[in-house]
């Protein structure tokens, strides 16, 4: 579906206006592809370029500016749902096509061929998918049970749980450094003394996981020296690490 | 030169959560200095058979190349060797893809992208078409090495969008050039000094379109110990976030300086060794 324009003023709208064309223009004059018969707005007002599903806002130097959303621009990346601003105008801009569908499909890598852009276009504007998703990335709200060591299958996907993963943290049992505590928001943090013994303990969306790096002894967790594998840390278990000890538990 | 003292080198690859097939295919070999990673596209299994093509002829065939004259010998045009068998060995993949796209209608279209990095004389050169990636991590810094040919990367290119808006384009995945769609392709051919300690990625889109750079930054200096838990880990990330392609990473490590062998006194010393 192609991306397009809803005119209106004071509320009312007067059309909608698919975005088919690589330039759409905007402006007073006749010529334009969408016409605003207004002396608020200039002769050649603005111009909307697209690109198979990306559309681009630009203000052709006009007299009284284009605004999207309340700020003025020069020039602007349409995202579903901006409103555009020519004088009393509103131009709502809807490109519905990156919720739905399959996101699969679209990640697929194609080639742009100038002979193959039409047929590209139709495809991409058939499958697309929000990149957003990818943005929330490392939050990752997923629930792929499958991805847990077999040795300790996480339980059949609790629905999709949107509540994040309470907050895991070490606290420092044994050492100079004792009493001291080592909260894990990130998805990676190493522990132990570089060149001696190294282990990491990796955030994933299903818990969190201790690994050796390096170093000839592994980390030991409960009194269980590790093997190549990662393994869970479940609240409160007690890890030693190159002579130190500490403990894993979940903040609430 | 065996250089299998000096690289280290580590390959993944992996379906990722969402697709049945992987497309991907890598190829290395630390002795002759060479690893290659590409992403195969068409129905079916085409897009595997065009990766694997390319990995494979490529892989053998560079390194029969090599066997005869070394990458950083010139030869009677004042060009590089290493450039020279890159060209030629790229151009026959192609046409091989091409040929077997062209006559067999279950591979029509098929395609892949392509990324080489081969390492001699303490330098690389790296070829690439399409948007497979290599990124260096030099002391602290993280950065890309190639720049996509993509319709993405043009457009940033050209002032048209930021790289921060190209991250919510919806016109990612279209690549302006691959190897075995068309009867000529015209690889990106580069050369780079590296340094020992360098750690060179060599990623498919499955990685860097899931993972933000920083993330993968982040992932290969805590755990450059291990470059097979690096390996592994980037690919765990990658299907924690989704997943939703194939992803494969090849990691190479330079140990130490891996100067060519030059003078007849040099040539000795390594036939001694």
């Amino acid at each position: 579906m192609a991306a397009k324009l809803i005119l209106s003023m004071d509320g009312l709208v007067l059309k909608e206006i698919p975005l088919t064309k690589e330039r759409t223009t905007i402006g007073r004059k006749p010529h334009n592809d969408i016409q605003i018969d207004n002396l608020a707005i200039s002769g050649e007002h603005s111009v909307i370029v697209t690109i198979l599903n990306d559309s681009f806002l630009e203000d052709l130097n006009s007299t009284n500016g284009t605004y999207v959303n309340g700020q003025p621009i020069k020039k602007h990346f349409l995202q579903n749902n901006d409103v555009v601003e020519l004088g009393k105008y509103k131009l709502k801009y809807i490109n519905e096509t990156p919720t739905q569908t399959t996101a699969a499909d679209f990640e697929k890598t194609m080639v742009l061929r100038p002979d193959l852009m039409k047929k590209t276009a139709e495809q991409t504007a058939a499958k697309s998918s929000s990149m957003s998703d990818t943005q929330v990335g490392m939050k990752a709200i997923d629930t792929h049970a499958g991805m847990a060591p077999p040795a300790q299958a996480t339980p059949p996907a609790t629905a999709p749980a949107p509540q994040a993963m309470p907050t895991g943290a070490i606290q420092i049992l044994t050492g100079a450094n004792a009493g001291k505590e080592l909260e894990l928001t990130k998805n990676l943090t190493t522990l132990g003394k570089p060149g001696v013994q190294v282990a990491v303990i990796t955030r994933r969306p299903h818990g969190y996981f201790i690994t050796h790096v390096e170093g000839a002894n592994f980390p030991v967790v409960n009194g269980t020296a590790l093997d190549a594998h990662p393994r869970e840390l479940k609240d409160h278990d007690v890890i030693e690490l190159a002579g130190i000890k500490m403990e894993f538990f979940l903040k609430s | 030169m065996d250089l299998s003292q000096v690289l280290q080198i580590v390959s993944r690859s992996d379906a990722g959560m969402v697709r049945s097939h992987n497309e991907d295919a890598v190829f290395a070999n630390a002795a002759c200095g060479l690893a290659i990673l590409a992403d195969g596209m068409g129905g079916y299994n085409a897009g595997e058979v065009a990766s694997g093509m390319a990995t494979t002829l490529l892989g053998s065939e560079i390194e029969k190349a090599f066997a005869k004259t070394e990458p950083h010998q010139l030869d009677a045009a004042g060009k590089l060797h290493a450039h020279s068998v890159l060209e030629a060995e790229i151009a026959r993949a192609n046409t091989a893809i091409y040929q077997a796209a062209q006559s067999q209608p279950q591979y029509a279209g098929m395609g892949t992208t392509l990324v080489v990095a081969l390492f001699y004389d303490n330098m690389m050169t790296v070829a690439h078409i399409g948007d497979s990636r290599l990124y260096r991590l030099r002391g602290g810094e993280f950065q890309a090495i190639t720049r996509d040919h993509s319709l993405l990367q043009e457009q940033i290119d050209s002032g048209m969008i930021t790289p921060e808006e190209a991250r919510h384009s919806q016109n990612k995945n279209l690549v302006t050039r691959a190897l075995g769609v068309d009867p000529t392709v015209e690889p990106e051919i580069r050369d780079y000094d590296t340094m020992p300690g360098d750690l060179y990625l060599l990623c498919s889109d499955g990685l860097n379109d899931m993972v933000e750079d920083e993330e993968i930054a982040l992932t290969l200096q805590a755990l450059s110990a291990n470059l097979e838990l690096a390996a592994t880990q980037l690919i765990q990330t990658a299907n924690d976030s989704g997943g939703r392609d194939n992803v494969s990473v090849v990691l190479v490590r330079i140990v130490r300086e891996y100067p060519a062998a030059r003078g007849w006194w040099a040539r000795l010393l390594q036939w001694f060794k």
